[in-house]
């Protein structure tokens, strides 16, 4: 199978020290990739440079063949993250939050509240909601937009076991599309048949 | 296009369900404009004197207040990521921030100002050109603004450094209108004086969300 994304000998930095490096791993359509490693690790700071947010510190990273580092904004556009912190207005309502994303990057609010059930929060303030109602509006912001590369940074995180069940139903959908993921997570993650990576403190 | 107005219109949205910081600004606004004339007498030759000046400091330090909490909300919050990886151009995402900037902070400072003037017995047939200037010149504000709330992110005391690196750049915004002001009240032609605003809107306009965009994605990184 053709690799989509490429890592070779990919170094990264975290406030000038390095934090990983000799990361090396090959993805194809539909295939998943979940990173392990002890806390300090650099699993975040890796996600984060898969995401085109952090600065390769060395090796190349790329995308059907092409370098990332050529096109940044056409990476930007590739890529879905599912970041430690929600990146949620507080003051706005769910609906209200999906539908702007959606116009930002395309898809259908409506579908990405049916698909991850919240439905009956749809009118509810980000700011009442709890931590796993909150992630789940993160895992609707997720499925918005068709982004062919998911990057989870310990996706399961404040999720109940139906959240967990959302969770693993939409990257099974994701990757049956043809979808990427890359996921860091200490536990087991609903991924089936993915490769592992460890990264050494 | 659609994807950039989508990102404005969630921030006004979200600016207006706090409308709080933007009545504060308003608020902060006029309580300094009536200081004054406590300050200097209530005699009105001295304040008309002074207005145009006084009108247009309070102003560009009130649409100060919200601008470090415009973008470093974005920036603790994790949406700044979410921005950045949207697929607009992070000079674009720095656009957007300005024209909210302005249209929730200089907007209603501007609808506040005929007040402010009045309080300052600034000549009647002024306050059409200070209105004219202000919005100019608050726009400049917004764009420079943006570039150094983008710069002070994760700076520890960036709301302190944020005045100190933003306002010396807008003096030329304040001479300019105060000119085109105290111009107006007696009589002379404000055009020069609005065409340099408008000069420094066109300069600030592409340069400032540039350096934004790139102050954007280092602190991201």
């Amino acid at each position: 199978m053709a690799a989509v994304l490429e890592a070779r000998d990919l170094a990264g930095e975290r406030a000038g020290r390095l934090v990983f490096e000799g990361v090396s791993f090959c993805l194809g359509p539909g295939e998943a990739l979940v990173l392990i490693g002890v806390n300090g690790a650099g699993k975040t700071s890796l996600l984060r440079v898969l995401a085109g947010l952090g600065r390769i510190a060395g090796g190349v990273l790329s995308w059907q063949g092409e370098p990332v580092a050529q096109d940044p904004l056409a990476h930007a556009a590739r890529v879905a993250l599912l970041g430690h912190a929600d990146a949620l207005k507080p003051q706005l309502t769910v609906f209200e939050t999906l539908r702007h994303e959606a116009r930002i990057r395309g898809g259908s609010a409506g579908e990405a509240m049916a698909a991850t059930g919240l439905e009956s929060l749809a009118e509810s303030p980000v700011r009442i909601l709890s931590a796993g109602q909150r992630r789940r509006v993160a895992l609707a912001r997720l499925a918005l937009g068709a982004r062919p590369l998911w990057l989870l940074d310990e996706p399961t995180v404040a999720l109940d076991s139906a959240g967990v069940a959302t969770l693993a139903r939409l990257v099974s959908a994701h990757r049956t599309r043809g979808g990427l993921v890359v996921a860091s997570s200490h536990l087991d993650l609903p991924i089936e048949g993915a490769q592992t990576l460890r990264l050494a403190a | 296009m659609r994807a950039w107005l989508a990102l404005v219109a969630r921030d006004l949205a979200a600016a207006r369900r706090n409308a709080g910081d933007m009545l504060a600004a308003v608020a902060f606004f006029l309580l300094a404009c009536g200081l004054f004339p406590f300050g200097v007498g209530p005699d009105p030759v001295v304040l008309a004197r002074i207005a145009s000046g006084v009108v247009w400091v309070a102003a560009l330090l009130a649409a100060l207040l919200p601008l470090d909490r415009l973008v470093g909300a974005d920036y603790e919050d994790g949406t700044l990521d979410q921005l950045l990886i949207s697929g607009l151009h992070p000079a674009a995402i720095a656009a957007a921030k300005a024209a909210v900037h302005w249209l929730a902070t200089a907007a209603p400072l501007l609808l506040a100002t005929p007040f402010a003037a009045l309080m300052l017995a600034l000549p009647l047939r002024a306050i059409p050109i200070l209105l004219a200037a202000l919005a100019l010149g608050t726009a400049v504000l917004s764009l420079l603004g943006i570039a150094g709330a983008a710069l002070t992110l994760g700076a520890r005391r960036g709301g302190v450094l944020l005045p100190l690196l933003v306002l010396p750049l807008t003096i030329p915004v304040l001479i300019f209108g105060a000119a085109a002001v105290e111009a107006a009240s007696v009589g002379f032609p404000v055009a020069p004086h609005l065409a340099m605003l408008a000069a420094l809107l066109a300069a600030a306009a592409p340069l400032a969300p540039l350096a934004a965009g790139l102050a954007l994605r280092s602190a991201a990184e």
